[in-house]
């Protein structure tokens, strides 16, 4: 059962050939471009979504923070529909995958932190000292906001590897636990296949949420550094 | 001047849509495609557009226009899956999915 459990997140292959390529491309058929102002439904609801957020997320920036606009929205719109779309049935979510989560956290944290050295350098190493604090304790303070700061790129590709996977890796236990008990005892099993309604409706917003928070997390960080 | 259902000079056969193929022509049809990366590429972007213009891109496009792609990538997904959840661990560890396949 231990490596049936794990079996979904293996990275799928034909023939030794990486497909997690085609999985990954997957998601922008879904989002049709158009040039014309009056579209289809499907584009008139992507389009009335994506500018939803990116108000939203932009708001706070300054100019110099709003050239990052482009790069957070499809950010944002692809961890959300990778996700989703990891909800389905035996589909393969990328996200699950430390390795593609590093990848999109690294360059982007890395991007904002020197930014913010290249163009401010006080204000960007005023960062590593919060204000008021009581001279003994500055060498100390110095070195853990360091490595706070340090630490933030593994932080947002870790957190999202954790709760995609834990939120996958309890459907799968709960589903199969429902199967298990339908043919023992039916009460329960409807106490159980309730508690699994509830997770998928948790998924849901999970996937959501997590693509919200990488982003809004990166986009403060630009904003330290702006 | 010609009626209708009258066609003067022959199509050649490399030209003739799927379904005007003859049943004898076949294997010369499919050897004279396009088999380069371009021609490739060029056969996906006229089945995208094919299928978009049909189901997504009309006045009142429905939701099964995005949920016949969603079931076709289930499916996908499950056909890449299939080899291991057929597998064959030890006897009491059978797969849920090889069990409800052998019993139904």
């Amino acid at each position: 059962m231990n490596e049936n459990l794990f079996a979904s997140f293996i990275a799928p292959t034909i023939l030794g050939l990486p497909a997690a390529v085609l999985i990954i491309l997957f998601p922008p058929l879904l989002i049709p471009t158009s040039k014309y102002l009056i579209n289809n439904r499907l584009i008139t609801t992507q389009q009335w979504l994506i500018k939803l957020t990116s108000k939203q997320m932009m708001t706070m920036h300054n100019t110099k923070g709003r050239t990052w606009s482009l790069m957070l929205v499809s950010l944002i719109i692809f961890i959300a529909t990778t996700n989703l779309l990891g909800l389905l049935p035996y589909s393969f979510t990328p996200t699950t995958q430390l390795s593609m989560n590093l990848a999109m956290a690294i360059p982007l944290w890395a991007g904002a932190v020197i930014t913010g050295f290249r163009s401010k350098i006080k204000n960007a190493l005023a960062h590593f000292l919060p204000q008021g604090t009581p001279t003994p304790l500055i060498p100390m303070l110095v070195i853990i906001e360091t490595i706070s700061l340090l630490i933030q790129p593994m932080a947002l590709a870790v957190r999202l590897t954790a709760n995609i996977t834990a939120g996958h890796l309890l459907m799968h236990l709960i589903g199969s636990a429902t199967l298990a008990m339908s043919t023992i005892n039916l009460p329960s099993t409807l106490i159980i296949f309730t508690i699994l309604i509830l997770l998928t409706i948790l998924e849901i917003a999970v996937a959501l949420i997590q693509a919200y928070v990488f982003t809004l997390l990166v986009s403060l960080y630009l904003h330290d550094n702006t | 001047m010609a009626s209708v259902g009258e066609c003067p000079a022959p199509v050649p056969v490399k030209d003739k849509k799927l379904l005007e193929v003859k049943l004898g022509e076949l294997p010369s049809w499919i050897l004279m495609r396009d088999f380069s990366p371009s021609g490739i590429f060029g056969a996906f972007q006229r089945g995208y557009y094919r299928y978009y213009n049909k189901y997504i891109n009309v006045k009142k496009g429905s939701i099964s226009g995005i949920t016949m792609v969603l079931a076709c990538y289930v499916l996908f997904s499950y056909s890449f899956s299939y080899k291991h959840l057929n597998t064959y661990h030890l006897a009491f560890l059978t797969s849920e999915h090889e069990r409800l396949r052998k019993y139904h």
